[in-house]
């Protein structure tokens, strides 16, 4: 799909007739039906991928089937309604979320203006409120006395096919990056009202490509890209090459070893692409100059969960593997790379879906002897933690001057910063490795960072125009600092964010580049035995 | 409609009351039974609506965190914002229910040419908000004057803070003011501000209308109309549905019945209503958990029985890869048929 020219795009969302740019729009949003156009939708799943979930134990991903959003027929099942909201009672009584989040909102619209696809697009039903009221407004009709008895004047709507295409649409432009929960008075968390359209719209038979292949490639192959064993091995032996000729010192990853202490996972991307093949390269060194005593695994070869996006039963499937190698391997703890929502899944969930993780032991650094109290009970400790620990006890041989060629800004990845409060070991870390580094306007980080636009599997590009628009808010606020500090760099701890915040600006603020805190720890680390070629370009970028 | 149906339901109360109410005989039903059946489906309602709550488990401990964790001991961590236990929780959500501390974060957004995109603070919302609910609450506890005998200190004290400008016979409340100026400043802010009157329901203006129909009521009682009130009956009255022995008497005007009937109504309506966020923003799972998620086990009392696909399956799949590319493997292979 062809992008629409910057210049157009520029001018559409501060121009173009939306809520967000002035223009009041003229039908209640109830009488709106969603259209769909190619360009402004994610390609279903196919069939076969979605039966070969279907199939597998503890998940159902029923009614396969092929379609189209453009198709006036999406051929839903029969008894449609009935699946869909057996599936909404269901669940508000599983999740005290979901009820507390249908009933308490007062529609204050604070929450309005804090989304990035409200930002970019302007469209009404981007607004976090609008985005719950779609479900909320058949919550109200079919499960509360007042909208039984008031029907519309109490904010209640039929449950119609239009009301299935629309939640389609708009379950698909959120990413769960919670930012308007920040903002609610009563913490409302779109995320959750997302999660739970999606599991509805699973129920008949709707969900996309490009959310469902990553999570059956994580089921069978162990990761999202679907690498297989050998390929993985293969992919990371590569990277050991790189990084043989770039410093002369040859590192020995090990895979699948038992007896190891700890076990490394990380997102597959990191091995797959670039630029996260520069934060791959990372993790391998910075373990070899301590001579960490650790392995990869193929099995357990994903750190992300695209599960997280799909249901909650899907999230554990994926999810249990890590535990589950983690104890086949006899290791004393997990150690994880830099991802967003894969930290999500770690924080908040793992312990609640898969533990307990009564046979591994509460991480301890071998190099420094910190125990690792916050994960306690997890016993899963984010590489930042570890990296900061290791630096604040002077491990680690830096010489920051290698990244002189880096100007840095920070970016607090969406879950990282608002589902679990990883702030201040990042700046630490950056404090340590990089010279030059800003932050950006301060509306625009921390808990109130913005997201790529791009996550929660929407990072394909088929909607590439609705990315580059939901990621305006975030690109805009790394173009401020560019054209004061000349900034440089956008560094995170994201494998989604170093894909797409890559399109992102390339798209915005093509001066910048994107890289992983892991990559910069890295380069700047003097090695024993090296043999560095001239790397004050680009550091681990640089062709050799 | 959004705006007509409301208002004319409002007025329609108005009507029932004022026309009932002179009725001989129906000031037993307005002043008594309606009253008492307005608190029962209050406290019942509000009651069955937590209770509804309550019973839906929370699977999983959600917290947004708006600022540092709780991580390695030299790290400060905000206790505020990423509470690491229970009484951090409970300091956490004292402020938001107390101060509105998320309202305070708000910010305007807005795009120019550029495409350059401004975020400025804007608190207009807190502070409508703020003197909306501070007044309502002092004139619900100055209010239990009359349903207390003796008054005590407290609501004494209350009472004389709020009259404390000394304005005019009798004395001007403060609250009188404020919770006007509140209602009036939050509905003018739903009709200006256009993203907030796209997404505004008839819901959402029914009980500004209501609660400015009650203020105006009482405040015309107080000031204008007393003539037709006489106290010492209200009083009476009051204290007699509190103490189950209600007593009506014959010189109680109109407007006494209006301003109750309104306020029955708004009884009746809050546990069916959004005006429900009092109760439910206590048991937000976003504010109300602390975010210690790794240090202690929260337990999802449906937590699926769900497997991974197994390592054995894995290996079964890849082990020829595997073996061949010095991946250890539990299972070797097979010995070939033609060895």
């Amino acid at each position: 799909m062809a992008v629409v020219n910057i210049d157009k795009l520029s001018k559409s969302v501060v121009k173009g007739p939306s809520l967000m740019t002035g223009s009041n729009p003229r039908k209640p949003w109830m009488e709106v039906p969603a259209v769909f156009k190619p360009g402004n939708f994610a390609y279903p799943a196919k069939v076969d991928i979605v039966k070969y979930l279907d199939s597998q134990s503890g998940l159902s991903f029923p009614n396969a089937r092929e379609w189209s959003p453009l198709d006036e027929d999406w051929k839903l099942p029969e008894n449609w309604k009935e699946i869909i909201l057996n599936g909404l009672k269901e669940r508000l009584e599983k999740f005290r979320s979901l009820k507390i989040f249908m009933d308490c909102c007062v529609r204050c619209g604070a929450c309005a203006d804090k989304c990035h696809f409200f930002l970019g697009t302007g469209d009404p039903k981007n607004m976090p409120v609008l985005r719950a009221e779609l479900l909320r407004s058949i919550y109200r009709n079919d499960f509360t006395l007042a909208g039984k008895l008031f029907g519309k004047m109490a904010g209640g709507r039929e449950l119609t096919i239009d009301v299935i295409k629309e939640w389609f649409m708009y379950a698909y432009q959120c990413t769960e990056c919670r930012r308007c929960s920040v903002f609610c008075p009563y913490g409302i968390d779109t995320a959750e009202v997302t999660i739970i359209l999606r599991e509805l719209l699973h129920l008949v038979g709707i969900g996309i490509n490009w959310i469902l292949e990553p999570v059956s490639n994580s089921n069978r192959t162990g990761n999202h890209m679907g690498l297989q064993p050998h390929t993985y091995k293969d992919n990371t032996e590569f990277l050991v090459d790189d990084i043989e000729s770039l410093t002369g010192v040859k590192v020995n990853p090990t895979f699948n070893r038992k007896g190891a202490e700890i076990l490394f996972i990380t997102p597959s991307a990191d091995v797959f692409a670039e630029p996260g093949l520069y934060t791959a390269m990372g993790y391998l060194i910075l373990f070899d100059a301590i001579g960490l005593d650790y392995t990869w695994s193929t099995y357990a070869s994903e750190g992300g969960n695209f599960g997280l996006f799909t249901s909650n039963e899907a999230m554990k499937k994926l999810n249990a593997k890590m535990y589950a190698e983690a104890k086949r391997l006899g290791v004393k703890y997990i150690l994880g790379g830099e991802c967003g929502h894969m930290w999500r899944v770690l924080h908040q969930y793992m312990n609640t879906m898969n533990g307990p993780a009564d046979f591994l032991e509460v991480p301890k650094s071998p190099i420094t002897g910190t125990v690792f109290d916050n994960a306690a009970s997890t016993r899963m400790i984010h590489i930042t933690e570890f990296t900061a620990d290791l630096i604040k006890n002077n491990k680690l041989n830096i010489d920051k001057s290698r990244n002189d060629y880096v100007r840095a800004t920070w970016h607090d990845s969406c879950n990282p910063a608002r589902a679990m409060g990883l702030l201040e070991e990042p700046r630490y870390v950056l404090d340590h490795v990089v010279n030059n580094w800003v932050e950006m306007p301060e509306n625009c980080i921390r808990e109130k960072t913005y997201c790529c636009g791009s996550g929660t599997g929407l990072n394909t590009d088929e909607i590439m125009e609705l990315r580059m628009r939901a990621g305006l808010p975030r690109a805009n606020s790394v173009k401020y600092v560019h054209d004061r500090h000349d900034v440089n760099h956008l560094a995170c701890v994201c494998a989604i964010d170093r894909a797409t915040l890559t399109s992102l600006m390339d798209y915005w603020v093509p001066e910048v580049k994107v890289c992983g805190l892991s990559e910069l720890v890295a380069n700047s680390l003097v090695l024993e035995g090296e043999n560095r070629q001239d790397l004050s370009e680009e550091g681990l970028r640089t062709m050799v | 409609m959004k705006y007509t149906f409301p208002l004319a339901a409002v007025i329609a109360l108005v009507l029932i009351a004022w026309i009932g109410s002179s009725i001989p005989g129906m000031q037993y039903f307005f002043g008594v039974a309606i009253p008492y059946l307005a608190i029962v489906t209050f406290v019942g309602g509000f009651c069955y609506r937590v209770i509804q709550w309550a019973k839906s488990p929370v699977p999983f401990k959600i917290p947004t965190t708006c600022g540092q964790e709780k991580s390695l001991d030299w790290i400060k961590y905000d206790k505020l914002e990423a509470p690491a236990n229970n009484a951090q929780v409970v300091a956490r959500m004292f402020l938001e229910i107390c101060l509105f501390r998320s309202l305070w974060r708000n910010t305007k957004a807005e795009a120019h040419d550029g495409p350059k995109l401004t975020y400025e603070s804007s608190k207009w919302l807190w502070l409508f908000g703020i003197l909306f609910h501070y007044s309502f609450l002092v004139i619900v506890l100055r209010h239990m004057r009359l349903f207390l005998d003796p008054v005590p200190g407290l609501i004494q004290v209350i009472e004389y803070g709020d009259s404390i400008l000394q304005i005019g016979a009798p004395t001007m409340y403060l609250t009188n003011v404020t919770i006007l100026v509140g209602l009036i400043l939050l509905f003018t802010r739903r009709l200006s501000n256009r993203q907030v009157r796209y997404i505004s329901l008839a819901n959402d203006y029914f009980p500004l209308f209501l609660i400015f129909g009650i203020v105006v009521t009482g405040i015309l009682m107080r000031f204008f109309l007393r003539t037709d009130i006489d106290i010492v009956s209200i009083k009476r009255l009051a204290v007699g549905l509190v103490t189950l022995q209600p007593a009506i008497s014959a010189d109680i005007g109109s407007i006494f019945y209006i301003h109750l009937f309104l306020v029955s109504t708004l009884l009746v309506y809050f546990p069916f209503s959004k005006l429900m966020h009092m109760g439910g923003v206590f048991l937000s799972p976003t504010r109300a958990m602390a975010n210690d998620t790794r240090t202690k086990r929260h337990i999802n009392p449906w937590n699926p029985d769900i497997k991974p696909h197994s390592y054995a399956g894995y290996e079964d799949d890849f082990r020829e890869y595997m073996v061949e590319n010095g991946i250890p493997v539990e299972k070797e292979l097979p010995p070939k048929a033609d060895d």
